[in-house]
């Protein structure tokens, strides 16, 4: 019977260890990365196939988080691709390289090791223009068919390109204010290639996409099982679509109501955070985060922080953040979490027909806690909240409200109260409410039982992650697996679910609801406990433009929608760099969905808007 | 919403009391853009982050239907109202258009937040378009990253406002009485970059000036992207009154001989921390000097 299982048990087999052990089978393949502030092993890339199968097998890295690109010109002048891979039983991390030339990118595609790289090679075709041998699919995912040049390379530059690094001399110190378009002759952000042929002009993104899925025309003729001649039909849906939950769009293949195949395209709000992100100073970039998962930004900016604050641990001077300060940290993110999961939930009840009258319930009591972070954050829902080492400001005394004209419960309250209030009695009344009218409710029931299943082997094998991890009976949850700030100390249970499909999810979200109200009601005392500590380390805020030596960090954390990376290079430098070389978000919304196609292969097109909503991606996230 | 009709009582001829709500005395416009204004339905359409506070703004706390935005259409053949909630990028413009171009007359843009006014934070970004209005025309704009729900409401109802001064007589303002069908706006072309079909002409004069300047140059081999921005260190030398607009048809190149690479990168750094340092040394002199004083 699937109940919330114990945390997961931590293994202490040392990545040290792992390594040893390649070493010894693969001695002139691998080479420990000694370059100042890297940790892990470069595999010579023409082995990077079998020394995977090895690392997944023999090693029992089951689980690939990460797989992107870094373009170092001027440092080696290569391209080169960094894994992270993970235990599915938890622990710390293996990171590997293979390196590449950057006039002729190639590396050998891992897709046939860990199906989760799929997308993210796809991603560094598409930015880095790294080909993939093996890859069964290799084409552009974020940007289109035909667009010019790889975009992430760090000599590409976009039309409205003023400087390599922020801040830009024309606006700080001196600083004036002009609009980009005005110096493009056509007034927009564009730039074409010398070679742009007028005569032929033809949009032949949409031709692409149907053509990568062998489908060239609408209508497919097919024989059905029965000897009759039928008819395979293409259907789109989106990027403009209800339940789409943002400008995502699927192609689908239907034989009658069957999904016979299913292929997401995105981009669609492809807002070139990470290109965006190396321009930018660290600290920038916090409130770039919080546009990531915009349903949940305070676990967004935790993770972002928390990548920095590991490399800034490797140099000289840095403090930790103070035990307030991650209490804080804690109790903000699993009030983002609640949001989150109630969102989720409340937009997937809309997706499988219980269309927005029970999500109104959800969003009212999101407005409450939304209520809580402007106050204390001074914005709904880009709270931009945490710093390097500190965070922007502590709990105030009393939550007065400015904006709020129509609730007036928090126009002026104790906060603590407020707090204690929320968490003992509103939250668990809601899910309450929420579990009453749905977990053992028929339509729920039969609409969500049984469809859209994800085995486990797959789960771990598509790098899924979070509740969509979790319910096909993975209890991974990186709060105990590789547990940061405070959760080790903190008594709570990983949920899981063991079915794998949409009412498993469901049921694992509203665990996750409860355990967060767990995770809560011992944030509070701990907060008592240290009123009047400060927030930052030193009593001031220390880090807060800081400059963050050589090296490299991965910080990662369970968000809502799953494990949430920030992969960082820093360039160093004699006194440090305020801004990142290499800048990537690992998003859970974007590598969840790579399992999206065989989910919904045999169910009903009605069941696939479910399952999309079951998964819970948000745009801002997946495209990023 | 609540019928009321003294609202629309308009004229100097008076209505008995005890029919005030029964009659109303008024002109044809003010009748049609009463009835227009208070039953907007906005296209169930969002885009980014801003669609959750549009969807915040839907919900029961804020609730727009109770100015008349009674509820929100999936197609746009049922929509008055585009709300354009979110980053537009390159690849999204395509299907806004050709879905404003299903939207039936009358028809309003809204343009929520500051991705959608100008291109916002994301501005710089070459997946971005800086602003819905470079595509189509915007009736509202609403400032905010994101607006709150408080602050769409007041664009929402700053829009029945601009529908009140609307008069049926004008045909300007109701361009949708006019002979003939409209004209649909041209559906941009995903390109090697994304081409506005109205700028064809303009894309074309440079790149044939293009051509034709690198072959008297002998330029051949040089790289292939065409910078359309002046040269990056014009840009950042000039004073802010010679940044001048780039004239229309002068295309300045910069071609990009690369970015700058990880040594480089150094360099540059080192370069502002010495210009700090300056700095400092510049503030301490001069407080040194006060102190003087
Ligand atoms: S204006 Fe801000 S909140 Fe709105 S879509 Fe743009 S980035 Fe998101």
């Amino acid at each position: 019977m699937p109940t919330a299982a114990p945390a997961a048990p931590l293994t202490n087999t040392s990545i040290e260890g792992a390594i040893d052990h390649l070493k010894a089978s693969y001695p002139d393949a691998i080479s420990a990365d000694d370059r100042e502030g890297y940790g892990g092993i470069i595999v010579d890339s023409a082995q990077l196939l079998d020394i995977a199968r090895v690392i997944r097998d023999e090693l029992g890295f089951d689980y690939l988080s990460s797989a992107t690109a870094v373009d170092y010109l001027g440092a080696g002048d290569h391209m080169e691709m960094v894994y992270h891979a993970y235990r599915s039983s938890g622990g710390g991390t293996l990171v590997f390289k293979a390196q590449t030339d950057r006039d002729n990118a190639e590396i050998p595609s891992l897709v046939s090791v860990w199906r989760g790289a799929d997308f993210q090679e796809r991603e560094a075709w598409d930015l880095y223009g790294i080909r993939f041998p093996g890859h069964p699919n290799l084409k552009r995912i974020l940007m289109w068919e035909g667009f010019h040049g790889h975009p992430m390379r760090k000599d590409w530059r976009e039309a409205y390109y003023e400087e390599e690094l922020k801040p830009f001399d024309s606006r700080w110190p001196g600083g004036h204010v002009h609009r980009a378009e005005e110096k493009n002759v056509f007034g927009k952000n564009v730039s074409y290639p010398r070679e742009i042929d007028l005569s032929r002009l033809m949009d032949t993104s949409e031709t692409a996409v149907y053509q990568s899925l062998g489908l060239g025309v609408d209508v497919e003729r097919v024989m059905d099982k029965d000897g009759f001649e039928t008819n395979e039909l293409v259907v789109n849906m989106g990027p403009h679509h209800p339940s789409t939950h943002g400008v995502f769009r699927m192609v689908l293949t239907v034989d009658g109501e069957t999904v016979t195949s299913l292929e997401p395209v995105m981009g669609y709000l492809h807002r070139n955070h990470e290109k965006i992100g190396e321009r930018n100073t660290y600290l920038h970039n916090i409130p770039f985060t919080d546009r990531l998962d915009y349903i949940s930004s305070m676990g967004n900016n935790h993770g972002y922080v928390l990548a920095v604050e590991q490399l800034l641990s490797l140099g000289r001077r840095y403090n930790e953040p103070t035990y307030r300060c991650e209490a804080l940290r804690v109790m903000m993110v699993e009030l983002s979490r609640i949001v989150n999961h109630l969102w989720a939930i409340g937009f997937w009840l809309n997706d499988i027909g219980a269309f927005f009258t029970p999500v109104l319930y959800f969003i009212q009591e999101r407005e409450r806690i939304l209520d809580f972070f402007e106050a204390v954050a001074g914005s709904r829902m880009m709270c931009n909240y945490m710093r390097f080492g500190g965070l922007f400001a502590d709990l105030p005394e009393r939550l007065k409200s400015v904006s709020n004209l129509t609730n007036d419960r928090v126009r002026d309250y104790n906060t603590m109260q407020f707090l204690t209030e929320m968490v003992s009695e509103r939250i668990p009344r809601t899910i309450d409410e929420l579990e009453q009218l749905l977990t053992q409710n028929e339509i729920l029931i039969e609409r969500s039982v049984g469809v859209g299943v994800l085995s486990a082997e797959d789960a771990i094998n598509y790098s899924a992650a979070g509740p969509l991890l979790r319910g096909s009976g993975v209890p991974y949850d990186i709060r105990r697996a590789d547990p940061y700030s405070i959760y080790e100390e903190l008594d709570f249970d990983v949920a899981v679910e063991d079915a794998g499909d949409m009412y498993a999810r469901y049921r694992v979200r509203v665990k996750e609801l409860r355990e967060s109200v767990r995770i809560l009601r011992q944030i509070l005392p701990r907060l008592e406990a240290t009123k009047g500590q400060s927030i930052w380390a030193d009593g001031k805020p220390g880090a807060y433009a800081p400059r963050v030596p050589l090296g490299e960090a991965y910080g990662r954390v369970e968000n809502g929608k799953g494990e949430l990376g920030y992969y960082i290079v820093s360039a160093g430098g004699r006194s440090g760099t305020a801004n990142p070389w290499r800048y990537h978000v690992r998003a859970p919304s974007f590598i969840n969905l790579t399992p999206m196609g065989i989910m919904s292969k045999g169910y009903k097109v009605a069941d696939i808007v479910g399952i999309l909503g079951s998964i819970d991606i948000v745009l801002g996230e997946t495209d990023r | 919403m609540d019928l009321n009709l003294q609202e629309l009582n308009a004229t100097e001829f008076p209505v008995p009391a005890e029919l005030e709500s029964n009659i109303a005395i008024t002109s044809l416009s003010q009748l049609y853009n009463w009835g227009r204004r208070n039953s907007m339905w906005p296209m169930l359409f969002g885009l980014a982050c801003c669609a959750i506070e549009m969807i915040a703004t839907a919900s029961s706390r804020f609730d727009f239907s109770r100015f008349g935005f009674e509820v929100m259409r999936a197609t746009p053949r049922q929509a008055d109202l585009m709300i354009v909630s979110g980053t537009v990028t390159k690849k999204m413009v395509v299907p806004i258009v050709r879905l404003y171009n299903q939207m039936p007359e009358p028809k309003y843009v809204l343009a929520m937040g500051a991705c959608a006014s100008g291109g916002g934070p994301f501005k710089e970004g070459y997946n971005v378009v800086s602003g819905m209005d470079k595509y189509l025309p915007v009736d509202v704009y609403v400032p905010g990253c994101p607006p709150t729900p408080q602050a769409l409401l007041y664009g929402m109802i700053a829009l029945q406002r601009k529908i009140d001064g609307q008069s049926i007589a004008n045909g300007d303002d109701v361009p949708w009485y006019g002979a003939g069908s409209a004209e649909p706006t041209p559906v941009p072309v995903l390109g090697p970059d994304i081409i506005d079909p109205r700028q064809m002409d303009m894309i074309r004069r440079q790149a044939e000036r293009a051509a034709q300047e690198m072959t008297a140059l002998g330029t051949r081999e040089l790289p292939a992207a065409m910078q359309l921005a002046p040269a990056k260190t014009a840009a950042s030398t000039a004073a802010p009154a010679e940044a001048a607009p780039a004239n229309g048809n002068a295309l300045a190149y910069e071609l990009p001989t690369g970015g700058t690479p990880w040594t480089e990168a150094e360099d540059i750094r080192e370069k502002r921390r010495l210009r700090a340092l300056a700095r400092k040394a510049l503030r301490a002199s001069r407080r040194a000097s006060a102190e003087e004083e």
